[in-house]
């Protein structure tokens, strides 16, 4: 069964062949912490000669320095890798391990089994087809057995084997093994895998790991290695229609246009009819362009670029999708949601959303419900901590081509991140479209932004004043105000300190508040701008992503960067209101420029340098600028 | 994916990395290091664009201790592809003359390598790097993820890595941080081989048995690549059939006696070897988890 071979050409030409028609199977165990995990890998390593002399002999130093077993190889070093857990004795991370037999070939993910490191062992399932779910013999079906099973399920793996690991520490005894299959079997009813099967185990010893033992003659199934070898890939289902998010459009002279990305459904040759989401928009391929030449037809997995009969505008983050069945197309869901960050998950909040090729903005609601995954029992809760699994709602600011998660891993499947730290925050799951979202658009008037420009004669636009305390943000922007007043034009100032006292007084200064206190400023201008105003605000606004943030939550064109430049030993020399004293005696906390940093933009549209304009020059300048790009008429 | 086998599915992923990395980031290059594994990223890269040009340059971090021979082949394969190749050899180990025999390896590869490369990814204000790294090579590989984040002094912090799930990469950042990705995170080095030979990509000739002056020192068998190694007493080059399973700084890269010099020898020696490719480099055996320790630093 291994991958040994004899030393003579002929075999190693079969080998060599076999190699490459090997099918691929991705499986990931888990278990508690002490149940063996590290071992079992290690062993399955050995037994395929994956390890070459020299891993042999650093395992060899490494156990007899590290190690647990005496004097006996101690194979779950292999496995540790990171010093760290070496000092811990524990598996910190998730670790890729391959190996090979005669057979095929094998990606273990080795996912930990504390608890607190839940979020890898979801990463591990994510892309494993099978997962090996391990029984300390002595102690059991436990809280871990079961939430790890939950998670294997949740993450749409229908093949599981429950290893009954350290049966040689029961005596070999079929009671126990009996005993504990049973126990699961009645747990994972909930859960729906396709197929378990049970092997009794000691990864340490040997036993049934390659070849049935006899310390178990009682076990008429397979070894370990033998069911890893056999068992069925890829039952899950394939899209019959065509599935391909465009990752890139490939443009490299005038003549060619073609759209790049890897097909996660269906098939595609040239001539076949396709739709475009969201635009949904038709056409035909017209042909399929490798390196290697154009090809008659492209399956599931593959990278291609496809080309179009007709020009029709795509850009990164579209579906192409099969015309006569094409994935949904909606912007809000029910998904289930695993939380992965040490702060929880605040409904409402602005978050980012990745599926397929696109990254949208999003938010997430109140969980319906947690998971309770020792009893699968529905918790309420107000809202996701770390490593717990909830079902929410889920609001995208566009629609998405989509594809429910049990149909189309890749196609409902999508990673929330966090809109300042950029972190991975947590993973979730689409089950289904609201169907409010399929039938209730944007409530379409007949007077829009475009009617009231033309009724105002200016088009709407923010102007985003942002610059250290005392920099004259506010005194421009009053000039701003009455120079295009006197224009005739529409005009609203948002001032930092106003909005303070109202709208967001029950805001502090918090990163989460601070947040809020951007959304809500953001969420008023774009009103204001739907409205057909020119909205002027004043905030310092020090940190970029706060910045980006307000950006992104009106048109890019409608969004005006202007730096008031002062340099802080001027605004600190004029200290108009005091702060700066304040804030160096250090009876003000987190101030800005002095104890708390203020982030340079790098590209405003208007850099304004104080020192250069006093406050009537400048807003000459901003008058001008909006003369320029067309928003007054000169 | 039923029907692909499974070199062509190794392929069709690194693909779909090459492709989301370049399209969600703002100045991507490409790490060539000239080795094999780089000649199959970079036809990988070519690939995956094709018919347009990778749409980012190589970056070579040069210690000047490279085999005359790579140097070489870098050339033939800048001509080759079209794409822009820089040069970055750290100008203070330039300054100092820093070398493997006076230095020792450590500090020979912080100053050339990881400082180098921190300069050249500094100096140009690249976000993303693309390394040939395999999760087979090394313990502390095998935890890496495919993007995997630095912070702004280019640390990498095994402890918080982001959660990577099924094929979503997260590759947002602020100014300053960048992303390391590894397209060919899952591929074993017999994979490598095989490719190579059923895709007929050029690799540089050290890599095929040929007789070569070599001496034995400190259990490695070094090539005499020019004078500047200095030989020890008692030491005399010999002629011997040695090829090289990895390429790095000629004097710490170890070769193997072999008669190999087609590729389906060398990879029939590959499957009946019984040591890791990484055996013949002397960073590795510095200190216990050594790698690991240079990754958190900074190298690739």
């Amino acid at each position: 069964m291994s991958a040994q071979i004899d030393r003579t050409d002929e075999d190693v030409a079969r080998h060599l062949a076999a190699h490459q028609q090997k099918s691929l199977l991705r499986f990931i165990t888990c278990g508690s912490v002490d149940d063996g995990k590290s071992t079992l890998i290690g062993r399955l390593l050995y037994e395929s000669k994956a390890l070459l002399d020299d891993q042999l002999s650093a395992l060899g130093a490494d156990s007899k320095k590290f190690g647990t077993q005496g004097d006996d190889l101690d194979f779950a070093l292999l496995v540790d890798g990171l010093s760290a857990e070496r000092e811990q004795g524990i598996t910190i991370d998730v670790a890729y391990r391959f190996f090979a037999t005669e057979r095929r070939k094998f990606i273990v993910a080795d996912t930990p089994g504390h608890e607190q490191y839940t979020r890898n062992m979801v990463t591990g399932a994510s892309t494993a087809d099978l997962a090996v779910i391990l029984i300390d013999a002595r102690k059991g079906v436990l809280t871990q057995t079961r939430r790890h099973s939950y998670l294997v399920s949740l993450l749409g793996i229908h093949r599981v084997v429950l290893a009954i690991n350290k049966l040689d520490m029961v005596g070999y005894s079929r009671e126990i093994f009996d005993l504990i299959d049973r126990e699961y079997r009645e747990f994972a009813e909930k859960l729906g895998f396709e197929e378990i099967v049970s092997i009794p185990l000691s990864a340490l010893r040997g036993d049934n790991m390659t070849a049935r033992s006899a310390n178990t003659p009682w076990y008429a199934g397979p070894s370990l290695m033998e069911h890893l070898e056999t068992v069925e890939i890829g039952a899950t289902k394939q899209n019959a229609s065509l599935r391909m998010p465009v990752q890139w459009v490939n443009r490299p002279n005038h003549d060619f246009r073609g759209f790049s990305g890897r097909i996660l459904g269906g098939g595609v040759r040239p001539g076949d009819a396709i739709r475009v989401l969201p635009s949904g928009k038709t056409s035909k391929v017209a042909r399929i362009v490798t390196l290697d030449g154009d090809l008659a037809e492209a399956s599931g997995g593959q990278s291609v670029t496809l080309t179009l009969v007709d020009e029709i505008d795509i850009s990164r983050g579209d579906v192409i999708c099969g015309a006569a069945d094409p994935a949904g197309l909606a912007d809000q869901f029910e998904a289930s949601i695993v939380w992965m960050s040490d702060e929880a998950m605040l409904p409402g909040r602005p978050y980012l959303v990745k599926v397929g090729a696109t990254t949208l903005g999003a938010s997430l609601g109140q969980p319906k419900y947690v998971v309770d995954v020792n009893s699968l029992d529905h918790l309420a809760a107000k809202t996701l901590h770390l490593n717990e699994i909830g079902v929410c709602n889920l609001t995208l600011d566009r629609p998405v081509a989509f594809d429910a998660y049990a149909d189309n891993r890749d196609m409902g499947s999508f990673i929330v991140i966090d809109r300042f730290t950029n972190q991975t925050v947590g993973a979730g799951m689409l089950h289904f479209a609201l169907r409010r979202s399929q039938n209730i658009h944007w409530q379409a008037v007949e007077i829009d932004k475009d009617a009231r420009a033309r009724l105002n004669g200016h088009r709407p636009v923010v102007l985003w004043m942002t610059g250290l305390s005392g920099s004259g943000k506010s005194t421009i922007a009053n000039v701003v105000e009455r120079r295009l007043h006197a224009l005739g034009a529409r005009t609203y100032l948002l001032d930092g300190d106003n909005v303070r006292h109202g709208l967001n007084k029950d805001l502090g200064f918090t990163a989460a508040d601070r947040v809020e206190n951007i959304r809500r400023v953001g969420e008023v201008a774009r009103l204001m701008v739907d409205a057909g105003l020119i909205v002027i605000t004043a905030f310092i606004s020090p940190f970029r992503s706060e910045r980006r943030l307000a950006r992104s939550m009106v048109d890019d064109r409608e969004f005006i960067e202007v730096f008031v430049d002062t340099p802080l030993a001027i605004v600190e020399q004029r200290d108009p209101k005091g702060l700066y004293k304040k804030a160096r005696r250090g009876e003000l906390k987190n101030f800005t420029g002095i104890d708390s940093p203020y982030e340079v933009p790098e590209t405003p549209e208007l850099h304004i340098r104080t020192e250069e304009h006093g406050p009537e020059e400048a807003a000459v300048l901003i008058v001008e600028f909006l003369q320029q790009r067309g928003f007054l008429r000169t | 994916m039923p029907n692909l086998t499974h070199l062509q599915r190794l392929e069709a992923e690194s693909i779909d990395i090459l492709r989301e990395a370049a399209a969600e980031s703002e100045h991507p290059v490409m790490l060539y290091s000239i080795g094999k594994d780089s000649s199959v990223m970079l036809h990988l890269a070519r690939k995956a664009f094709f018919p347009s040009r990778p749409p980012f340059p190589l970056l070579h971090v040069d210690t000047t201790w490279k085999f005359a021979a790579m140097y070489e082949f870098r050339a033939r394969m800048v001509a080759e592809s079209g794409m822009q190749l820089l040069v970055h050899k750290n100008p203070e180990a330039e300054r100092l003359g820093i070398n493997p025999f006076a230095h020792g390896s450590s500090l020979h590869t912080d100053m050339w390598k990881t400082q180098g490369l921190k300069q050249a990814l500094d100096q140009y204000g690249f976000d993303l790097a693309f390394g040939g790294a395999r999760r087979d090579e090394e313990k502390s590989r095998a935890k890496e993820r495919v993007f995997s984040f630095r912070s702004a002094q280019h640390h990498w912090d095994p402890k918080s890595q982001r959660p990577e799930l099924w094929r979503l990469y997260n590759a947002r950042k602020n100014r300053g941080e960048s992303i390391r990705v590894f397209p060919l995170s899952n591929w074993t080095e017999l994979d490598i081989w095989q490719y190579i030979e059923s895709e007929n990509i050029p690799i540089v000739p050290l890599y095929f048995a040929a007789p070569r002056p070599v001496v034995e020192r400190d259990g490695l068998l070094l090539m005499v690549d020019d004078d500047r190694l200095p030989l020890r007493d008692g030491e005399t080059p010999s002629i011997r059939s040695v090829r090289f399973r990895t390429l790095g700084c000629y004097p710490l890269t170890g070769a193997v006696e072999s008669d190999a010099d087609t590729l389906p020898a060398i990879i029939r020696e590959m499957v009946l070897a019984r040591t890791t490719e990484r055996q013949g480099r002397a960073i590795d055996h510095d200190a216990n988890a050594s790698m690991e320790k240079k990754k958190k630093e900074g190298y690739f």
